[in-house]
């Protein structure tokens, strides 16, 4: 019951804003379904392979999804992301990730303010 | 679409998969903001992510799976549970002004950007 309160939670975050739903799966998981950190990113994965099939379905059948623009951004983040994960064991360093942060924080705004 | 504009996307989608890989975080929050960057809707950006977003998760659901840390069936709960919410998140996305949607991304993203500099910040300081 708790596992899927969790996926309609996640489902609705995951096509209002486009992402996988990670960000409140994972986190749930852990708090409320007692799942350790690793368990809890993998299932995760799992879960969204299915929530964004749906999302892009139900997109789809109302003609937003670009195809074109999904590859030429997803295909080359696939490789990338190889690349990133084994970099991280190098050099994960906090000033990276609070630049990292700083980033983000600063492409908020301008979506917020643009 | 120009050679420019091709150019471009894929620069950003390399980044995007770098700095996912990088940091943990999943390649939808990249996308978005890459794709309303190349010039697309906001809701057409959210699309479009997702199914970007559907070959990376099933990468990293293979390998995690041979990590032995996937589990199996409530992954397979979540995701059949979550289809309910998709059809609500689609509603509320395609009903609400493109510019509220895009705020409220911004702030999403603004909570990210917290969520890991408070996580680097409790990180134990032996890391160089």
């Amino acid at each position: 019951m708790r596992l899927v309160l969790i996926g309609l939670v996640a489902g609705t975050f995951s096509s209002l804003f486009g992402v996988g739903g990670g960000i409140v799966i994972v986190p749930l998981l852990i708090l409320v379904a007692a799942f350790g950190t690793r368990e809890a990113t993998a299932t995760s994965l799992g879960a969204i392979v299915i929530t964004a099939l749906a999302g892009v379905t139900l997109y789809a059948a109302r003609g937003k999804v670009d195809v074109p623009y999904a590859m030429l951004v997803g295909l080359p983040a696939m490789g990338g992301a190889l690349i990133g994960s084994a970099a991280q064991k190098r050099i994960s360093g906090r000033a990276l990730t609070l630049a990292f942060s700083a980033l983000l924080a600063a492409i908020g705004v301008w979506l917020i303010a643009g | 679409m120009s050679t420019t504009t091709i150019v471009l996307a894929l620069g950003l989608g390399l980044a995007a998969g770098v700095m996912s890989g990088l940091f943990g975080v999943g390649g939808g929050i990249l996308f978005v903001p890459a794709l309303v960057a190349l010039g697309l809707g906001q809701v057409e950006a959210s699309a479009t992510s997702l199914l970007a977003v559907v070959p990376t998760a099933a990468v990293g659901t293979w390998r995690q799976a041979r990590y032995g840390n996937l589990r199996v069936r409530p992954a397979l709960l979540i995701g059949v549970a979550s289809i309910v919410g998709v059809e609500i998140g689609v509603q509320v996305a395609t009903s609400l002004p493109e510019d509220v949607l895009r705020r409220l991304f911004g702030v999403l993203l603004l909570a990210v950007a917290t969520q890991l500099a408070w996580r680097a910040r409790r990180r134990p300081r032996e890391l160089p």
